[in-house]
């Protein structure tokens, strides 16, 4: 079935960045009670230049390919941007996910994560492939970042 | 007792027009998720509707014609259902569904504790029903968690301490009177696992209660809608189900008791409906059931379940059961057949009802439930609201296939065509 491209194959087969490293400024732990997906993320900053920069992300998933597929396309995207960059992602992610099917993401904004475009057109998943994000938001606003105007 | 014949099956499915549709773009629709919410006969809908079309009022309120014939209804919706698990009218509760049910059991025994909220019950039943430090509440590791969270805040509340029977690997009950012993004060057990659709053996879990003189609750949500139950035979002290799983609307469960029991019990909910004499600084309560509905009751939805009380009778339970059983022995022997499908609970046909969880080697089960979905089967994925059992069985999900009354051995069949495409979108070794 088309919802299942190779991309989103791929990604959760192999997750980029995945596992958990040291040298973090913030972890969280997230869950989706409906399914049981859990996600632990980690968020390590460069704040040695004007504005700080996602040094690294590691991160510990378990869940559907979609929340994994989700969660590795965030890292491969993120890691190295500075962090106003990945919140620039997320807006484009998030509006594709919202739209039901209206809008294909750009993947010069987002990557890798046009193939999750196929998720819109179902609601119950939607959140599966925004897992990852909701934590990474969560662990730069426990790490100090202002993240304000970035929950819809 | 003879399964039901295709023609049978052909008839009840018409009953059911919500069957007949498509979904996902022209696939016809596999109903595989009755354990979650059964689909409702056109009888059942006929009876709310007529309710309300010719008989609508306010039960036990009113002088005018209307409101004696919703009454009438709804008692006579209460004696309907009653009858169905073999029990007497003003033994029965109506509530909003089974976790309200056993929220109101949870309750009772917490208000208990209160003081002068069991002046006038009988010292012995007063006795069963106070909890305190030192008293056990006893479930099992397979509770559905509306089964689950009410005893840990119970606990929470009163200082008891929560205890469990354990689940062995394959799926069944390991020996209660290992957790059940003197400092019990109530064991409260589901019939049948929504996920493994293990049958309990109730009577060994009641006679160990028996031994040490404690109280029982039986959740019977998953048992109900396919086999028929009798509280009598069945000897727990509290039994609870849930309308919308029986062919019934959803809005109504069903708590019943021992007379003595509720004689005793304070209320859960307070208000108007359940009073006796009301005062501006106490009030006194009137009589079970009436002390347990507090507010407007949900008449035209326990007239909906006592027509789906017909229906199912008229059916016939014990063919129901016979029906549940060979689609079960179907869908068992079907998925042995495939290496990559680990079916979850007792592998013999004879010890499950109602539901098939499994999972595919290498593939979420969201994931095998989204590609089901695509070709019009819908199953349940994800805990089940039973994640203590998922832990327990070292698996973070399932994906569930459920039956009711109109499921047919061809619904599995196109069920099992949709799980072999599984292995090859993923990628997985079939």
């Amino acid at each position: 079935m088309d919802l299942y491209g190779e991309l989103i194959l791929e990604h959760s087969k192999r997750p980029v960045h995945a596992g958990l490293r040291d040298g973090f400024d913030a972890e969280v732990h997230h869950v989706n009670p409906t399914c049981g997906d859990e996600v632990t993320l980690r968020v390590h900053l460069d704040r040695a230049g004007d504005e700080p920069v996602l040094q690294d992300l590691s991160y510990d998933a378990l869940g559907c390919s979609i929340s994994t597929a989700a969660t590795s396309m965030l890292a491969e995207e993120s890691v190295g941007r500075p962090v106003r960059e990945t919140l620039a992602t997320y807006r484009g992610i998030h509006a594709m996910l919202m739209s039901k099917g209206a809008d294909p993401g750009d993947p010069e904004v987002i990557g890798d994560a046009v193939a999750l475009a196929g998720v819109a057109r179902y609601p119950a998943r939607v959140k599966c492939a925004l897992l990852g994000w909701s934590a990474y938001l969560d662990a730069l606003a426990r790490a100090g970042v202002d993240i304000s105007g970035m929950r819809p | 007792m003879p399964a039901l014949t295709a023609g049978e099956s052909a008839r009840i499915r018409a009953d059911f027009p919500i069957l007949s549709r498509t979904v996902r773009g022209g696939a016809p629709l596999v109903y595989l998720d009755s354990g979650a919410t059964s689909q409702k006969p056109l009888a059942v809908l006929d009876a709310e509707r007529d309710f309300y079309l010719r008989h609508n009022a306010a039960v036990h309120r009113g002088a005018h014609q209307l409101a004696e014939e919703a009454t009438e209804a709804f008692e006579g919706a209460r004696g309907r259902i009653a009858r169905f698990v073999g029990a007497q009218p003003d033994e029965v509760v109506f509530t909003k569904n089974g976790t309200e049910a056993i929220n109101l059991v949870a309750y009772a025994m917490s208000n208990a504790g209160a003081p002068g909220a069991l002046d006038g019950a009988d010292p012995e039943v007063a006795r069963r029903l106070q909890v305190g430090p030192g008293d056990e509440i006893v479930v099992t590791e397979m509770e559905h968690h509306a089964n689950l969270v009410p005893w840990q805040e119970l606990c929470r509340r009163t200082g008891a301490t929560l205890r469990w029977v354990g689940v062995t690997d394959d799926g069944y009950l390991e020996d209660p009177r290992s957790v059940i012993g003197p400092a019990t004060k109530l064991v409260a057990f589901t019939h049948v696992s929504n996920v493994l659709g293990t049958v309990v053996d109730v009577a060994d879990l009641v006679s160990a209660a028996r031994e040490v003189g404690v109280l029982t609750l039986l959740d019977a949500c998953q048992s109900v809608p396919h086999q028929p139950v009798d509280v009598t035979a069945l000897d727990v002290d509290f039994l609870v189900f849930t309308g919308h799983k029986v062919l019934g609307p959803s809005g109504v469960g069903v708590l019943w008791a021992r007379p003595e029991l509720l004689a005793a019990m304070p209320p859960f909910l307070t208000g108007g409906s359940m009073i006796e004499i009301v005062h501006m600084e106490r009030s006194t309560f009137a009589p079970p059931p009436q002390r347990f509905e507090a507010g407007v009751p949900v008449a035209a939805q326990a007239v909906g379940l006592a027509a789906a009380c017909d229906y199912l009778d008229t059916v016939g339970m014990e063919r129901v059961a016979a029906h549940d059983h060979a689609l079960m022995g179907y869908t068992l022997e079907q998925l042995a057949q495939r290496p990559w499908v680990r079916v979850l609970g007792p592998s013999d046909p004879a010890h499950r009802v109602g539901a098939v969880a499994f999972t595919v080697e290498g593939v979420h089960p969201h994931d095998v439930g989204q590609v089901l979905d695509d070709q019009g089967i819908a199953v349940r994925t994800g805990h089940h609201c039973a994640w203590p059992l998922h832990r327990r069985l070292r698996v973070p999900a399932s994906t569930r296939a459920s039956f009711g009354v109109y499921t047919t051995t061809a619904e599995v069949d196109a069920f099992l065509v949709a799980l072999d495409r599984v292995p090859q979108i993923f990628g997985v070794s079939a």
